[in-house]
């Protein structure tokens, strides 16, 4: 057992144990941060992986901003006392047994399938200047096509989110 | 290392993620369920990619890309989605998903 066995199992224990806190911790906080530590250890796997570039996406996105997002709604609804109503025992149930259900089907159809070995990290592929080039030559059209998405993205959050005060407005200017 | 434990690895976040959007009641932590399926499914891209990666031809490097516009995509719905949160927020003072059933009635 090598040292990137040894990594691979204390990855996956952490990201499986920390996704377990996100759907059973009563604080909408703490599931941020157990959600947070996924992430790193899933960034942890691409580094395994010798995907440089995604693990650091990974983190500065999802972790750095993403996460950062939902602390700031969290924390501005004033969520963090757990005053979370319960779903009844047997919707929870159900909820549990339905993904467990899927993960025992997935396994066992995957269970005696051909057992295809990763190497260890020798490829390049996944290092920044391979993956810019492909990005800006084969990817170029969805790469220009994405800033369109992020425009109408922001656009549209900032229409949702705007108070709905036209009318008391234009009351206040006729009087 | 085996194909078989990264799929069972994405596979189990994946189930999580299910469960615990099944579970709640709070839409902030459905979203963030729903942020880890998508993440599940990131790796086991990433693992593939890794699977088949050849520097001659640069196989693989697709796979990553791919990866990549999902962020993108997911980073766009996020801002989107928590938009919606807290406006109905601000309209019935609530984030529990059994408030939202009024297109039953």
């Amino acid at each position: 057992m090598d040292i990137y066995e040894i990594l691979f199992w204390l990855l996956t224990v952490m990201a499986i144990g920390s996704a377990l806190g996100v759907i059973l911790s009563r604080n909408p906080v703490n599931s941020v941060m157990f959600l947070i530590m996924t992430f790193f250890a899933i960034s942890g796997h691409y580094i395994l992986m010798n995907a440089q570039f995604l693990a650091i996406v990974n983190i500065i996105v999802y972790a750095g901003a993403i996460m950062v997002l939902f602390l700031f709604v969290i924390m501005l609804m004033n969520l963090n006392a757990d005053v979370e109503p319960q779903k009844g025992r047997l919707v929870q149930l159900a909820g549990l047994i339905a993904g467990g259900v899927l993960f025992l089907v997935v396994l066992a159809a995957l269970k005696s399938a051909k057992v295809q070995m990763i190497e260890k990290p020798s490829t390049d592929i996944g290092l920044i200047t391979n993956l810019g080039k492909v990005l800006f030559t084969k990817y170029e059209l969805p790469f220009e096509i994405s800033s369109v998405l992020f425009l109408s993205a922001m656009i549209g959050a900032i229409v949702i989110g705007k108070k709905e005060d036209t009318h008391t407005r234009e009351n206040t200017l006729q009087n | 290392m085996p194909i078989q434990y990264y799929l069972f690895l994405s596979m189990a976040l994946f189930c999580i993620g299910i469960m615990g959007a099944l579970m709640r009641r709070n839409a902030i932590i459905i979203f963030m369920c729903i942020e880890l399926m998508l993440n599940a499914v990131n790796l086991l891209l990433v693992a593939f990619s890794k699977l088949y990666a050849d520097t001659a031809t640069n196989a693989g490097a697709d796979a990553q890309i791919f990866v990549f516009f999902i962020m993108v995509v997911a980073a766009a719905e996020v801002a989107v989605g928590l938009a919606v949160i807290v406006m109905m927020y601000r309209k019935v003072h609530s984030v529990d998903i059994n408030i939202l059933n009024r297109l039953k009635h």
